[in-house]
């Protein structure tokens, strides 16, 4: 184990193999919670919170779980380090708890715990999962925030609450654009990303199951003569 | 009565579907819409479980874990909410456990038609979601298996329809980075906004 294999180990998930970009795990709350900006942020933090948690305890028993009862003993740990963040929530963020409503809870079935306690806590030693648990939280943080800073600044003037784009209605310039607030421009803004990403990281590009191939009859402008 | 619940299931496939309006499930409705076929026999599973987890995790939560619901023990300050989710995740992977025995053993053909999508179900934020919403709702038992089934059909109906979608795209000539993923987000995006135009009625 050296230092470089950490720092790949966590680097990685951050934009090569983005959780959400690429191996489509985790996109119902990545949807559902970016309308504003400090609300992403501690849903943010508590699924990074999870992931690397569960994935350092999933890793530490590894060795003892039967293959057969796997997925209940991952769901039992997930399903305890959720219930904990959601009470100290409850606790001390009251406000942002109501507004996160159901998505903390389903932060349990969200797809990128499971999917990296399968994929890398089950086989790797303890630190590294951890590091690999962070790094996950934090590739999909990074996406998460990009998409509400792009929702909250444009569509209300904006950012964690101050304004930084005066809104027509108060008397400033900018008329808020009413569209991005709603929850499906999402998903439109997250399509644009990968776009954005696929055409910066060509060897992500998915390859078409059916070639188009030109029209046959039709003729073949780049040798056209001139007829003058 | 009978106007209640179909108000009720009305109101989750169209105006709340849990898809495209809640945007539960989100991972398996991207990943596994490429046909229809395994579009359709996954649309199936979630019904059926949904149908049987969200009443059972109801009894739960009303006979057991509710403040009070334990004043018949002799514990009336009792309030074990805060179990609540472990509970209802435990009751779906069972659930789900469950019906694949049942069906391997009696209804073979469903039990391969469905396959690998089964187990794959416990983990499908859509019926977990399905069961808090019910909870948040605060709904009756008779209510709850309306609502289950709703919210089932409404994912189902929705993966189908994005499924047909894909399809026909496969024809089409894409740019190379939106290609497969890209697409596919913007197509999901452009078909919720066609569900929020049920938003506006009221049943």
């Amino acid at each position: 184990m050296t230092v470089k294999q950490y720092k790949q180990v966590l680097a990685k998930p951050l934009l090569e193999e983005n959780p959400i970009t690429l191996q489509i795990l985790g996109i119902c709350s990545a949807l559902a919670v970016t309308s504003n900006l400090s609300v992403t942020l501690v849903m943010c933090v508590a699924l990074t919170f999870v992931v690397s948690f569960s994935n350092l305890f999933i890793s530490i028993i590894r060795n003892y779980i039967p293959s057969s009862v796997r997925i209940i003993v991952q769901m039992t740990i997930i399903a305890s380090l959720v219930i904990v963040v959601d009470e100290l929530l409850k606790a001390y963020d009251y406000e942002t708890s109501k507004k996160l409503s159901v998505f903390v809870g389903l932060i349990i079935t969200n797809c990128i715990v499971m999917g990296r306690a399968e994929a890398f806590a089950m086989k790797e030693k303890p630190f590294l999962s951890f590091l690999d648990g962070l790094g996950n939280g934090l590739g999909y943080s990074i996406i998460l925030i990009a998409v509400a800073i792009v929702r909250e600044l444009f569509g209300t003037g904006t950012l964690m609450g101050y304004e930084i784009l005066p809104l027509v209605s108060n008397g400033g310039w900018y008329p808020a654009n009413n569209l991005l607030l709603l929850p499906p421009s999402s998903f439109i803004l997250i399509g644009l990303m990968i776009w954005g990403i696929r055409a910066y990281k060509t060897d992500q590009i998915e390859p078409n199951e059916y070639k188009l191939s030109g029209h046959a009859s039709a003729p073949d402008l780049s040798k056209r003569e001139l007829n003058v | 009565m009978f106007e209640h619940y179909l108000n009720i299931f009305i109101t989750t496939v169209f105006i709340e579907n849990i898809a495209l309006s809640v945007f539960l499930g989100m991972c398996t409705f991207i990943a596994i819409s490429k046909k229809i076929d395994a579009a359709f026999g996954l649309g199936i599973a979630v019904i059926v479980v949904c149908l049987i987890t969200v009443p059972l995790n109801n009894l739960i939560y009303n006979s057991i874990l509710k403040e009070g619901a334990l004043a018949w023990a002799g514990l009336p300050e009792a309030n074990l909410e805060f179990v609540g989710l472990i509970s209802y995740i435990g009751v779906i992977a069972a659930a789900v456990q469950i019906l694949e025995m049942f069906l391997d053993r009696f209804v073979p053909a469903l039990y391969n038609a469905l396959g690998v999508f089964l187990p794959l179900i416990t983990v499908n934020c859509a019926i977990l979601g399905a069961s808090l919403f019910m909870i948040e709702k605060d709904l009756r038992f008779g209510e709850s298996v309306v609502y289950g089934l709703g919210a089932g059909v409404g994912w189902a109906m929705a993966i189908v329809v994005l499924a047909g979608i894909r399809e026909k795209l496969k024809y089409s000539d894409i740019p190379d980075g939106l290609q497969g993923l890209g697409m596919t987000f913007l197509i999901v995006g452009l078909m919720s906004f066609g569900f929020m135009s049920f938003g506006g009625i009221s049943l």
